[in-house]
């Protein structure tokens, strides 16, 4: 082997052995720096004779290009190391949770209201609203319930003191009466008067405290009047309304004949499932019926041209059934333990 | 009401099973709440007679008994209970009887004694809670017989929920006669027969209120046997409807009215003077009643008086002297009609109420007044002997209820309920339930019977159509409508948005009740006067609430009893307070809110960022989101529930909308509320307002920013001096804001560090040095000689 095939072995070997690219560079001077082996080949050609100094630039160039292609490959190496221990440094425990901000969350309540507002919506209805301190007569006497009828007595209706003509409404009933005259006065100037068709959710208030009522619940008005509704409309509306609300079809909706002052024909709406805890249970989840003509007089309406339905529900057991709640006292004490749940 | 099946069968039997008739009466408006089989499954139990009972030789508690069970040998039971005696009827089980729970009776060997059977509590056989010895069974229970044939215990407790205007079902035979109307099958109901006169006593009787009472029946009975027992089947039918037996008089007033739904009453003839009046009271005459409570009627009540003294609240309960006790052998027997507005609230006004007035108040036949007393007169004859007086009867026939024909138009019925029934269907349907129906051109007139009180106006026949058609019948049809697109202002946000932004930003909602305890009100909001509720439920829910915080720091204090110690919760509800114009209601400000409250670790325990407890710009900046992009601005406030420092009046465009603060520390302490929770309140209106987005220009040339810290005195705001810098920027200036406070080492104790960067821009071109300096310069300037701040590092 000749000198110069050992200058490239012997580079070959220091770039090899250098750790890093200080040594590498360091180890690169020796050969081809300023006083390098190759260097210095180079620089001795002038002492040689024209005729030879071809032949030996030649190799010398060759050599060189050897050197400085291990070189490259040396850097490129030691660019790749130094990466692959940065990254392997950088590595993190992806397991750990992420950093920020817990969540919240609505009220079961809310959530059922939420959603019986837009599956109603979603027909046209649009949300009233009501106060929750109610003149007697919104409450009781427009709702054709008369001076002596039971509920009126201090054992079901929360009234104020010093106040005879206002109590805490006992029912979301009153919104309709607002609803009408509000709706009448909006459009007299109409020959026709457009369909009133509101959902009115709302708290309400009973004398009643145990496991399966509470001095305050919710309920849900629910109200349409026009020129041609009718029972079969209403039957059409909760059986759609209920399957909607529980997504199954695996329902029954019975509406079963019942009394209130306020419609007539009245009914009791129960529902049963056909599977899983409560099944073939009737449960009674809402009254509801043809809005009673002196109501509808009430509410600035003749009774002659227009007809309509309205019905009252229970969110709160609607929530309970929806999400298997047995106590409806949980709904109302605030303890985030139970609240947390409903995410 | 409850009954027994058996006992309406006997008025009506169509052929359904217990199930199947009970549907049947919930789905026409009699809804049946319970249906209980009157005792449970067991077999091979029949009346037996204790021939010998002697002590059992090898057990002092025991006895040996020789037992008649109809089988023709006398069976050897060895028995514990500590009544048996000879000559008693029982109920026993044989060998191979099946007791309730499924417990098989075998031939048993008791202490070294054969047993063949076993003697009978009520309790072992499901029959009552009494397990003090063996049911005794009366002395004419025949022998051998079938104990569930003898006490008739193949049977359903019928419990139905009948609605006000159905008065006419509180009685067996009205159950019946709607029941007969649904299924067509007849009723076995024999006519009532007059009870013969056979003595002359009679009472006269006044009627000084016919409006109120129009029809009384009384009769007058002599020699009659008060102490005579009530036959069995009157005591089971009585037992079986939730009437306890008591003595045969009573007990047939009470059969009489469940049977055909008339209330009676029984006087003992002895304790009246003269002539009945029904009449109103006089001015502060009082009445003492059977329930031993004296009461002073209003002068609405109506009375049952003699010549002498006011007897009883009429149609709603009987005076105490007046009433039959066990030594009664003469009874003046009432039986009246009471107009329902007459007697309706009038028990409930002095607290209570009876069988009696919940059917006055809801309407009794008042064509049953007679044959009820005549039902009764001769029950009374059958159990307890004696002998009759003829019926006196005073009636105001004017006075009566009017039976007007209603007029009924099918088209409209048919339009109402959305079913196609043809005028003669309707017709036959009102006719099933006693109604008169006549032709009249294209409408129905229909006039209801005595016993109907709920049919006046055409909705009362369309809603009897609709029953007896039946509910299920008519279609659930999907509604036709026009579609018109709701309204969706983008400029308004919904409580749903709101609900939802804080609880994306780690809020859970609560519900609390809005009558509050007065405390919360007086310590929270310095609100001496609450609005109180007349009747509360409670004394800690006495007042209506005028803030939500109180609530939200109750919720605090109990989760953190439940080791809750991070809390966050919003509620969305309303606030009262006494407004004289308020709207709707006049009198009251009733505003829905928004409130929120923070407390405990700002982040949940975690690895990733240093615990800290939540603060008053934490909070801000929640309230903060809530109204973004609006902006609001804040001013130092003094309000009872909040810490005086650090409590800020929170302003949308210059209007007050709510509060924002940590809550006071004496508060904290005295509900033991933790450290430090923050809260906020605001108006749920003024968030829900949102505004258009307007798209402006967006510059292409380079904005510059500068930054500028000022020293000021500690009482000038950050708004304040951001304010006055904005008072004095140039138009290139495009924003100011706020990136450092400090205070401490390195600058005057008196004074803190306030750092801005103010942005400058023009759209048009590139500023220049000398112009942003020159800004920069009056900016400074101003809040020198405004605010007299100092810039900082300039010659401190």
């Amino acid at each position: 082997m000749d000198y110069l095939e050992q200058l490239v072995q012997q580079a070959e070997a220091a770039f090899a052995a250098a750790a890093d690219s200080a040594q590498l560079e360091q180890a690169k001077s020796l050969y081809l720096g300023k006083s390098g082996s190759l260097t210095e080949q180079l620089k001795s050609l002038g002492k040689l004779a024209p005729e030879q100094r071809r032949e030996a630039g030649a190799a010398i160039n060759r050599a060189k290009e050897a050197v400085e292609a291990a070189l490259d490959a040396r850097r490129q190496a030691l660019r790749e190391a130094a990466l692959l221990a940065q990254l392997a440094s950088e590595a993190l425990d992806v397991t750990l949770p992420g950093r920020g901000v817990s969540a919240g969350g609505l009220h079961p309540v809310s959530r059922t209201l939420e959603r019986i507002e837009s599956l109603f919506r979603s027909i046209g209805f649009v949300v009233a609203d009501g106060p929750e301190i109610e003149t007697d007569w919104h409450n009781f006497t427009a709702l054709n319930t008369p001076e002596n009828h039971p509920a009126r007595s201090m054992h079901d209706t929360f009234y104020l003191e010093g106040h005879s003509d206002v109590l805490l409404r006992t029912h979301t009933s009153p919104v309709q009466i607002r609803a009408m005259i509000a709706h009448v006065e909006r459009h007299k100037a109409l020959a026709i008067m457009p369909d009133i068709r509101v959902i009115a959710p709302g708290r309400v208030y009973r004398v009643d405290s145990d496991a399966t009522h509470s001095p305050m619940f919710h309920q849900v008005e629910g109200l349409w009047v026009g020129e041609n509704v009718s029972f079969a409309d209403l039957k059409g509306v909760i059986a759609d309304f209920l399957r909607k609300f529980f997504e199954t079809e695996d329902l029954q909706v019975r509406f079963r004949p019942s009394f209130f002052p306020f419609t007539e024909p009245s009914a009791e709406i129960d529902v049963a499932f056909m599977s899983g805890a409560l099944e073939g249970r009737w449960l009674e989840i809402a009254g509801c019926g043809m809005v009673h003509p002196n109501v509808l007089r009430f509410g600035g309406i003749d009774p002659e041209r227009y007809t309509g339905f309205a019905f009252g529900m229970g969110p709160d057991r609607l929530t309970m059934l929806r999400y298997g709640v047995n106590d409806l006292r949980l709904f109302f004490e605030g303890d985030l333990r139970f609240l947390s749940q409903f995410r | 009401m409850q009954f027994s099946e058996k006992w309406l069968r006997t008025f009506v039997n169509p052929p359904l099973d217990s199930a199947e008739l009970g549907h049947l009466m919930t789905m026409a408006g009699l809804e049946v709440e319970e249906a209980e089989p009157v005792a449970p499954a067991f077999s091979g139990i029949v009346v037996a007679l204790i021939v010998e009972a002697e002590k059992h030789p090898n057990a002092d508690k025991l006895k040996l008994c020789k037992v008649d069970a109809g089988t023709g040998e006398l069976l050897q039971i060895v028995c514990g209970a500590p009544n048996a005696a000879v000559g008693m009827k029982v109920p026993c089980a044989k060998v191979g009887a099946v007791l309730p729970g499924e417990f098989a009776i075998k031939a048993a060997k008791l202490r070294g004694v054969e047993s063949f059977g076993m003697l009978c509590s009520e309790r072992e056989l499901g029959l009552s809670e009494d397990h003090g010895g063996l049911y005794a069974l009366p002395e004419d229970a025949p022998i051998g017989v079938d104990i569930r044939d003898y006490l008739a215990l193949d049977d359903t407790l019928f419990t139905i929920k009948l609605t006000p205007n159905r008065a006419d079902c509180l009685s067996l035979s009205g159950v019946a006669r709607e029941v007969a109307a649904l299924t067509g099958v007849a009723l076995a109901q024999s006519p009532i027969a007059p009870v013969v006169a056979t003595i002359d006593d009679r009472r006269p009787i006044v009627l000084d209120a016919p409006l109120a009472c129009p029809r009384y029946c009384g009769r007058v009975l002599r020699g009659v046997d008060a102490r005579a027992p009530s036959p069995e089947w009157m005591k089971q039918r009585l037992q079986r409807s939730g009437i306890r037996a008591i003595s045969a008089l009573v007990d047939i007033t009470n059969y009489v009215m469940l049977e055909l739904g008339q209330p009676l009453h029984a006087f003992d003839n002895t304790r009246l003077e003269g002539a009945i009046h029904v009449r109103m009271p006089l001015v502060g005459e009082q009445v003492l009643l059977l329930n031993e409570q004296t009461v002073t009627p209003a002068a609405d009540t109506l009375l049952i008086a003699d010549e002498a003294r006011a007897l009883a609240l009429a149609g709603i309960m009987g005076g105490e002297d007046s009433g039959i006790t066990l030594a009664t052998s003469e009874v003046f027997l009432e039986s009246a009609f009471f107009a329902p507005d007459a007697i309706a609230g009038r028990a409930r006004a002095h607290g209570f109420g009876s069988d009696a007035s919940h059917r006055f108040e809801r309407g009794v036949d008042f064509d049953l007044a007679r044959p009820a007393i005549e039902r009764a007169t001769a029950l009374i004859l059958e159990i307890c002997g004696g002998a009759a007086g003829p019926v006196e009867e005073a009636v105001s026939v004017s006075d009566l209820p009017q039976r007007k024909a209603v007029s009924l138009r099918p088209a409209r019925a048919r339009r109402v309920l959305g079913v196609d029934l043809d005028d003669l269907t309707m017709q036959s349907l009102l006719e099933r339930v006693h109604l008169d129906v006549r032709k009249d051109g294209d409408r129905l007139l229909v006039t209801p019977p005595s016993f109907r009180f709920d049919i006046e106006i055409e909705e009362d026949l369309i809603e009897e159509l609709a029953r007896l058609h039946g509910y299920d019948n008519i279609p659930a049809v999907a509604p036709q409508g026009t579609l018109v697109m709701l309204e969706r202002s983008e400029s308004g946000r919904t409580p749903w948005d709101m609900r939802h932004l804080l609880a994306g930003r780690g809020f859970q909602e609560v519900v609390n009740f809005a009558f509050v305890e007065e405390a919360w009100e007086r310590d929270f909001c310095a609100n001496e006067d609450p609005i109180r509720l007349a009747n509360p439920i409670a004394s800690q829910m006495s007042v209506m609430r005028s803030s939500l915080i109180p609530g939200l720091a109750a919720n605090l204090a109990t989760n953190r009893k439940r080791q809750q110690n991070r809390v966050r919760v919003f509620e969305l509800g309303r606030c009262f307070e006494r407004k004289a114009d308020g709207q709707p209601v006049a009198g009251f400000h009733q505003l829905m809110r928004l409130a929120v409250l923070a407390a405990g670790p700002v982040l949940p325990e975690q690895w990733g960022t240093d615990a800290r407890a939540v603060d008053f710009y934490d909070v801000k900046a929640d309230l903060e989101a809530l109204f973004a992009p609006r902006e609001l601005s804040f001013e130092r406030l003094s309000d009872p529930a909040l810490h005086p420092g650090r409590a800020a009046t929170v302003l949308l465009d210059g209007r007050r909308v709510g509060v924002l603060g940590e809550l006071h520390p004496v508060w904290v302490q005295a509900y033991d509320l933790g450290p430090a929770p923050v809260v906020f309140e605001v108006e749920l209106d003024a968030a829900l307002l949102a505004v258009l987005p307007v798209s402006g220009e967006i510059s292409k040339m380079p904005a510059v920013a500068r930054d500028l810290a000022l020293l000021v005195s500690h009482e000038v705001s950050a708004a304040r001096v951001r304010s006055v810098l904005l008072e004095a920027a140039p138009a290139l200036v495009s924003e100011i804001s706020l990136f450092d406070m400090y205070h401490g080492k390195g600058i005057d104790p008196d004074k803190k560090s306030l750092a801005f960067r103010v942005l400058m821009q023009d759209t048009q071109r590139t500023l220049e040095d000398a112009e942003v300096d020159a800004a920069m310069s009056a900016l400074v300037r101003h809040a020198e000689l405004t605010l007299g701040a100092r810039l900082r590092g300039a010659g401190e």
